[in-house]
């Protein structure tokens, strides 16, 4: 894995921004090679996307050749709910970007059939070759999407049963009454997510650093699901400070001592707008960081 | 009214790059529009999976709920109370012509008039909707003719009128058929008048209180009888006294029907109302605010002596103003309250999902720029053309 550790959120925001902006540069979508990104929600990921938003108002990065695939989605909670997946994605991204509505993939949580709905959406992340990078996020008990403790590790897109740890962390967004947060999810299963062919994980905060340590310093186990991306090929875990708090000063200082390295894959590379108009190659620009 | 034919195919047009009034609020929204109708742009994302089909910059201005002018007694030298042959020119020239002036729906006035001006005029002024040939009228406003002697302002005394004790039949007559009414204003001390105001509440007919000497008590018995706006507060009643505030005082009875809003307009040109008089009614009771043109025929027009009904009057300058309260606030006074007031609030006067799009783009000292009714561009300041 990569483990980045900046100082602050804002700057793990960044950094986190940048490398999807430069992953999708440099993949070079088009109209027969889209660029497929699965996409997280909750307060952590906030900051990043934030960033990805001002980097397409400055021309820097476009979605034109962008498909998302959203993780999770609440089961029963009308599509407009003001705390639905779907509202959050169309308040904080879809709608500050150039994304079309029909590359954006999330699962139905008021479908009929909900696990012929998950099935259908394996189908759909097949049918748009995978998934190039997969982002996410990791709860206080160590899950990645609703993947609580105890789910299995090749797992694929299903419903869940929320765990009282998740329901309380989400009451918040509920008015704080445990009563009105909904009970089920639908969500990409651990084994879905390996299968993507990146994966990048946000952490950031006090509260996630006992899952962080679980998940990076501990085995592989069912108890704290992030821990199977020690087995993935290409896992990138982007961090602030506080959320190193439970990792060993040994391990902190050898990730710490990588960031002259990790840092040149966020450089600027020359933004999609200058590479449409196929100038020559000294007059490129890099763009405004 | 027209308004909303949206056929799932007609062009979605969005409005980018602006401050939306939305829930009180100005917000870094932007505005969808279709078939006339303000747009769920989630809900066309999600459900239909479309983008705009046209966006609009908006030069980061204020975008607002199109004005309605419920007390306007004419324009350009139109008067409304005058029994013309071509009364409808003369309010399609009026109505073209606020345009300008970001008002997108009005109530043509008639002050106190003989019963034959109104059986002429009132069947000549439809209601109509809006749209690039002016703004859409809402139905009229009578002010007067049953209205208190002592309070009757610039009202003709010879043609007042009381009720006697057949009360609505005479309004009947005195007014004709009130297909076309939308508010009457009248005097609640008048005798009989509260089973006039029962049967006028009863017909969707706005009853507005104004030009009376009526007390406290007398004005509470009138809202509990249907009455549901006051007519240019402060002008033509009792001054406010601390023993017995007068109609004045409705503005914070406890002795009014549960959840009922009292509304009031206010003429907001610093003259019939001193500013710091206008801003104590708005501390009151914010909700209640209308912004009233009542403007007068001579409104566009130089100084000199111009009509009103059957009186002459003098012009010498005009001024305007804008109320001492924050811009969402007298946004909404101009916009939503009317709205409120007339029962129309899910269509006019807002800029929520399916509601008419008729609004105005206001540069930030509220210069109007541009109007905008069921949205289609009806009218744009000369520097704002591209």
């Amino acid at each position: 894995m990569k483990l980045i550790i900046l100082d602050h959120y804002s700057q793990a925001s960044e950094w986190a921004a940048k490398y999807i902006r430069n992953r999708i540069i440099q993949f070079n979508p088009g109209p027969e090679k889209y660029f497929t990104l699965g996409l997280p929600t909750g307060s952590t990921p906030l900051g990043c996307y934030k960033k990805l938003i001002e980097y397409y108002k400055n021309g820097d990065l476009s979605f034109k050749y962008v498909k998302t695939f959203n993780m999770d989605e609440y089961v029963g909670l009308p599509r407009d709910h003001p705390e639905s997946y779907h509202s959050f994605m169309w308040n904080n991204f879809f709608k500050h970007i150039d994304i079309h509505p029909e590359n954006t993939y999330i699962l139905d949580g008021n479908a009929v059939d909900l696990q012929a709905e998950c099935d259908a959406f394996e189908e759909k992340i097949k049918a748009a070759g995978g998934i190039e990078l997969f982002v996410g996020g990791i709860g206080p008990d160590g899950h990645i999407a609703f993947n609580e403790p105890g789910s299995s590790l090749v797992s694929r897109t299903r419903v869940k049963t929320l765990a009282m740890d998740t329901i309380l962390a989400n009451a918040r967004f509920f008015d704080g009454e445990l009563t009105k947060v909904p009970t089920m999810a639908l969500t990409v299963g651990v084994g879905t997510v390996m299968d993507a062919r990146e994966v990048m994980i946000l952490i950031t905060g006090a509260h996630k650093a006992f899952a962080l340590y679980k998940a990076i310093e501990e085995g592989v186990n069912h108890m704290w699901t992030v821990s199977a991306f020690q087995q993935h090929p290409r896992t990138v875990f982007v961090c602030d400070e506080d959320a190193t708090l439970e990792l060993k000063v040994k391990t902190v200082k050898y990730f710490k001592g990588l960031m002259l390295v990790h840092n040149k894959l966020v450089d600027p590379l020359y933004s999609i707008k200058e590479k449409e108009t196929e100038k020559s190659q000294s007059s490129k620009k890099p763009y405004s960081d | 009214m027209r308004g909303g034919q949206g056929a799932v195919e007609a062009r979605v047009l969005q409005f980018t790059n602006c401050r939306i009034l939305r829930g009180g609020k100005l917000l870094r929204e932007d505005l969808w529009v279709r078939g006339g109708r303000i747009l769920d742009p989630e809900k066309l994302f999600f459900e239909e999976r479309r983008v705009a089909d046209e966006r609009r910059d908006c030069g980061g201005r204020i975008l607002a709920p199109g004005f309605i002018d419920v007390q306007i007694n004419g324009g350009f030298g139109v008067d409304f109370s005058q029994a013309t042959e071509d009364v409808g020119s003369g309010v399609a020239l009026v109505a073209r012509r606020i345009l300008s002036h970001g008002v997108t729906s009005f109530c043509p006035t008639l002050v106190t008039s003989p019963p034959e001006v109104y059986h002429k005029v009132v069947p000549q002024i439809p209601v109509k909707s809006g749209g690039p040939h002016g703004a859409g009228v809402l139905g009229l406003h009578l002010e007067g003719p049953f209205i208190s002697r002592e309070k009757r302002g610039a009202h003709p005394e010879a043609h007042l009128r009381s009720f006697e004790a057949n009360a609505f039949q005479d309004l009947l007559a005195t007014y004709g058929p009130l297909d076309n009414v939308r508010i009457v204003t009248l005097a609640p001390e008048l005798g009989h008048s509260h089973e006039v105001i029962r049967e006028l509440t009863t017909r969707g007919i706005c009853v507005s209180l104004g030009h009376s000497v009526a007390d406290l008590r007398a004005a509470e018995d009138a809202v509990w009888s249907g009455a549901t706006f006051i007519t240019h507060l402060f002008n033509a009643m009792l001054p406010f006294h601390h023993r017995d505030p007068g109609i004045v005082g409705l503005l914070t009875s406890d002795r009014l029907p549960a959840g009922r809003c009292i509304f009031y307009g206010m003429i907001a040109d610093g003259t019939h109302t001193n500013p710091a008089a206008l801003r104590i009614a708005h501390r009151a009771h914010p909700q209640g605010l209308v912004l009233v043109t009542d403007a007068i025929p001579a409104l566009g027009l130089g100084n000199g002596r111009h009509t009103l009904g059957q009186q002459e009057v003098e012009v010498d300058g005009l001024t305007a103003y804008v109320a001492g309260c924050s811009v969402e606030s007298a946004l909404e006074a101009a916009s939503l309250h009317p709205a409120q007031l007339l029962g129309l609030e899910k269509s006019k006067g807002t800029l929520d999902f399916g509601a008419d799009a008729d609004f105005v783009v206001l540069d930030d000292s509220l210069h109007v720029q541009a109007t905008y009714i069921s949205g289609e561009l009806v009218w744009q300041a000369e520097a704002a053309r591209q």
